[in-house]
């Protein structure tokens, strides 16, 4: 067998968070009772005209900026014509001759090193509705809640090699995009999606191979399978001297194979031209550097950064910047309990294991900074011990439950009488009195047992520190 | 009193001077339509009930002091069918649109409410505004009221039509490539084109978005300039209606035209036309420079191919436009059906007339992969040699003087057997479009039949008040002329 190189390019598809949409001013909130959340202009009812949300452009340009790309100052807008049911006006308008953004790339780790993926272009458009059919009925009804959510597409190069490098980019992109805040990026409701474009070719080849697009991709788990599968399958049809067809294919996750579904001889003719009912979008010197002043600090900054300013290991500082929800909780609790590496410690154990236990995204991660942050000012002060803060700490992720209050209506509080746990202390021993002669005699393991059942018989509410202490003191007399 | 021959301000000045009350203008206006519109076939539905109740609700307005300053409170108003009227069918003269209920109104539908106007009707049009006659009306056609045997011109041919037989004091039309112009040229009334982007096309039912434009027909310059103050200005849910310094049209004119420029391009006086028309037209210039205006014949520039241009730009945002007429959400759906491909073809297929096809299917070749470049991109080029041209002429002159069609009103029924024939009569009025200008066609006699000739003067871009004051300037120095068979 030949040794062959896949070549990769992907078109993402990121819905914007913008409060209302693209040419009207409908809400963009996911979900919905269908065909609530649209309007004549939406709907692209008769006599209707567009006028464009001015946070979109901003928002397409803070993505531009972000991804190294060049601004086209002055940009238009063209129409798309097609005919679907859930496209009212039967085109979407988008950008075609004058994208907003040209010629980016950002950089993804392989395992070979660092590598350039290039950003062809950004452009802005409307998303369609959603088609639902119904098969008790057998009806198809339309939803149009989501005509006219603004859309950014990104297209990158070809310039993805494998699966392992198809996914860098887009975790790279998603964080890239939820750290402009631009997009909540939440691929299970549809706001970042992704079309591959692959194809195969001998290694060393100067030609491309006939590509295949798989559309609409919204999980990484299916997109490195995905990537996978179809690279396979074209492999297959070279060897078998067969060739590959240029079409567009669907990925079935389930059966872990893709479809045709129709080749380029089917392809629509779009017929573009320019959208008369927009005027060409000016950006300004003023407006590009006002953006541009405005960019957030990104992740590779803020890695750096919290090195050097809290002390917090590399390998924290990268986990807790792998999502920019985690990070935000970092530094508002940070900020309000100065202790920045205990709350790095909370968020790298216990968060990380809740949101495991509970399957929780990332970006679904609900933490108030103000409670955790008084959580470990509890614990500072010495008013609950560790065991109990992890135990109140659950209740704070899965209840939002206030600490202070939850402590003191379940008497969780630590004892601070002395002569209470010297009398315990004291009655352990005089009940243990093996443990006692085996620590005596030089076991120090026995210690901790002590120490255990002291715990135990002061119901958990003793600070360790001084159990420790006290028995200690107890057993050299 | 001969209510309906009165003009729209002139009747709302009464009104205020309490002669009559707005109900009366009203009930005059409905008798008259009850009285002619059998034979003129103006209106695709008039809004007797609801024009009663809102003249009532407009004298309340007016008799508690409100709307003196409103040049249109009280006057009956007539709606091209294209102009979205919310709850009252909007059918752009089309099957496709038969039963579509807008659940909105256009910004110049509020702007004339607002202003104490009263909507009296729905007029028929030709389909989507495609067509130079009114013949091409799901409706019927409408007939000239100064000939019935005779088109009114089109596309706004019920509105032209209604204004020459008073059925309507003032009528609202749109104009793509002469819509206004033409018809109010064969019915012998004055109708204007605004400056692209001078009135807000939202509810605007869309034909070609970047040459549509809404104006007033009216049986004077001094009714439009009325109409315009009213209904123009900026609206936030139209990007393309760009924001003026000063409106005030009706301030302009003045009666006064001395040592205005009027040019002549001499190649308007050329083949395929009418020499009474031309006559015509030279009687009128004579008549303008007899007023003190400097009149004079030039050359404009790249005129030659505004027609071929026109209609691949037209038709190109046609069929974008008209593609969302699919028997999915609105308007007419085919009865029958197996599948969602064949629901798009029947529907369209019953739903729209031929013409409307026509031109939707040059639209569609033109955008096609390969030919976009030959077609749309070179007829873009063509518009953009046309502005140049005229900016040229605007440096020298303050209005542009022509024929307003090459004829006079034609025989119903002749058009449509040779439609390359119907689209040369847009010689005069496409290229105005095409550069984005303002242009006015103004009644200036007869021909030999008895049939009315327009002229038009053309503005440079924003200049409606110039070409309104010489259209007005013209119309003093003469009694309009009423169609003879409405007496």
């Amino acid at each position: 067998m030949k040794v062959y190189e896949t070549v990769i390019g992907l078109e993402v598809h990121v819905e914007l968070a913008t409060r209302t949409k693209i040419f009207c001013g409908c809400s963009t909130k996911f979900g919905g009772a269908p065909n609530t959340r649209c309007c004549p202009v939406c709907t692209g009812m008769p006599g209707t005209l567009p006028v464009l949300n001015k946070k979109v452009v901003e928002y397409a340009i803070a993505a531009g900026l972000a991804l190294g790309c060049r601004i086209t100052q002055k940009c238009k807008f063209d129409r798309k014509n097609y005919f679907y049911p859930d496209l009212p006006k039967a085109y979407q308008v988008s950008q075609l001759y004058l994208p907003i953004c040209r010629d980016g790339g950002i950089e993804i780790d392989t395992p070979a090193g660092r590598k350039t993926i290039g950003i062809h272009e950004i452009h802005m458009e409307e998303d369609a509705g959603k088609l639902v059919h119904d098969p008790w009925d057998d009806v198809t009804l339309v939803d149009y809640n989501r005509c006219g959510v603004p859309l950014i597409e990104i297209v990158s190069e070809p310039d993805m090699r494998s699966a392992q490098e198809v996914v860098a980019y887009l975790e790279k992109l998603k964080l890239i995009l939820q750290y402009l805040g631009v997009s909540d990026c939440k691929m299970q409701e549809g706001s970042l999606r992704a079309d591959i474009n692959l194809s195969v070719r001998e290694m060393g080849a100067k030609e491309f191979g006939v590509r295949t697009e798989m559309k609409n991709m919204n999980s990484f788990k299916a997109i490195a399978r995905a990537v996978e599968g179809e690279r396979k399958r074209q492999i297959e049809l070279l060897e078998e001297g067969r060739r590959v067809v240029q079409e567009t294919r669907r990925w079935d996750d389930n059966k872990d194979m893709s479809f045709a579904m129709r080749s380029k001889e089917d392809a629509q003719d779009y017929r573009y031209f320019p959208e008369p009912d927009l005027v060409p979008v000016e950006i300004s010197d003023e407006w590009l550097e006002e953006i541009r002043a405005r960019q957030p600090e990104l992740r590779d900054e803020k890695m750096l950064r919290y090195e050097r300013e809290y002390g917090i290991p590399a390998y924290d500082a990268a986990i807790i910047t792998a999502s920019k929800q985690m990070a935000d909780l970092f530094e508002a609790a940070a900020a309000l309990c100065g202790r920045p590496k205990e709350v790095s410690n909370w968020l790298m154990v216990e968060t990380m294991r809740l949101m495991k236990e509970a399957q929780t995204e990332p970006e679904d991660l609900s933490v108030s900074p103000e409670k955790l942050a008084s959580l470990i000012l509890l614990v500072e002060k010495g008013t609950i011990n560790r065991t109990v803060a992890k135990k109140v700490y659950e209740k704070i992720f899965f209840e939002d439950v206030d600490p202070e209050e939850y402590v003191k209506q379940n008497g969780l509080g630590m004892v601070q009488d002395d002569s209470l746990l010297r009398s315990t202390a004291e009655s352990v021993l005089a009940q243990n009195p093996q443990s006692v002669a085996d620590y005596k005699g030089g076991k120090a393991k026995a210690m901790g047992y002590l120490v255990g059942q002291t715990m135990r018989a002061m119901k958990g509410k003793a600070n360790p520190a001084k159990v420790n202490e006290m028995i200690q003191e107890l057993l050299s007399r | 009193m001969e209510v309906t021959k009165w003009g729209a301000k002139e009747l709302s000045d009464r009104i205020k001077a309490r002669e009559l009350s707005a109900s009366e203008a009203v009930e005059a206006q409905l008798a008259q339509i009850e009285r002619k519109e059998t034979r003129y076939h103006c209106y695709t539905r008039v809004l007797a009930e609801e024009a009663r109740e809102r003249a009532k609700e407009v004298q309340r307005r007016m008799d508690a002091g409100e709307l003196a300053d409103s040049p249109l409170a009280g006057v009956p108003v007539a709606i091209k069918d294209n102009i979205c009227t919310k709850g009252i069918p909007t059918t752009c003269s089309s099957r496709m649109l038969k039963n579509f209920v807008p659940p909105y109104d256009a910004a110049v539908i509020e702007r004339l409410q607002a202003a104490g106007a009263v909507l009296i009707g729905k007029l028929n049009m030709d389909e989507f505004a495609m067509g130079s006659t009114t013949e091409t009306s799901w409706f019927g056609p409408t007939k000239n009221p100064w000939d019935v045997t005779r088109v009114p011109g089109g596309s706004s041919g019920g509105a032209a039509a209604a204004v020459a037989a008073q059925e309507a004091f003032l009528a609202l039309g749109s104009d793509t490539g002469g819509s206004i112009r033409q018809p109010s040229s064969f019915c012998g009334v004055t109708g204007i084109k605004p400056t692209y982007g001078t009135v807000s096309r939202y509810g605007l039912i869309a034909y070609a978005s970047s040459l549509d434009q809404i104006g007033p027909i009216a049986r004077s310059a001094e009714d439009c300039a009325a109409a315009l103050d009213v209904i123009s200005g900026t609206d936030l849910r139209d990007s393309t209606c760009i924001p003026k310094e000063s409106y005030g049209y009706s301030k302009a004119l003045t009666g006064e035209i001395k040592g205005m420029r009027i040019g002549i391009p001499s190649g308007y006086f050329g083949d395929g036309l009418d020499p009474e028309v031309e006559r015509g037209i030279r009687k009128a210039a004579d008549v303008l420079a007899s007023l003190g205006a400097v009149v004079e014949e030039f050359e404009l520039k790249a005129v030659d191919y505004a027609i071929p241009a026109y209609y691949v730009i037209a038709s190109a945002e046609a069929s974008s436009n008209l593609s969302r007429y699919d028997g999915v959400k609105y308007g007419y759906r085919t009865p029958k059906y197996e599948d969602l491909q064949e629901v798009y073809l029947k529907t369209r297929s019953e739903g729209f007339g031929g013409e409307v096809k026509r031109r939707m299917m040059i639209g569609a070749f033109v955008l096609s992969s390969g030919y976009y470049d030959a077609y749309y991109n070179k007829a873009l080029k063509v518009k953009a040699l046309i502005k140049q041209g005229f900016d040229e002429a605007f440096q020298k002159y303050d209005c542009i003087l022509g024929p307003t069609a090459p004829t006079t009103a034609v025989k119903l029924g002749e058009s449509l057997s040779d439609p390359l024939k119907m689209y040369l009569g847009d010689i005069y009025t496409v290229s105005v479009n095409l550069a984005g200008l303002p242009g006015i066609s103004v009644p200036c006699g007869l021909d030999s039949r008895g049939l009315p000739i327009g002229m038009q003067l053309i503005g440079r871009a924003f200049g409606e008040k110039e070409i309104l004051r010489a259209a007005h300037a013209y119309e003093q120095t003469g009694e309009y002329l009423f169609a003879p068979c409405t007496e």
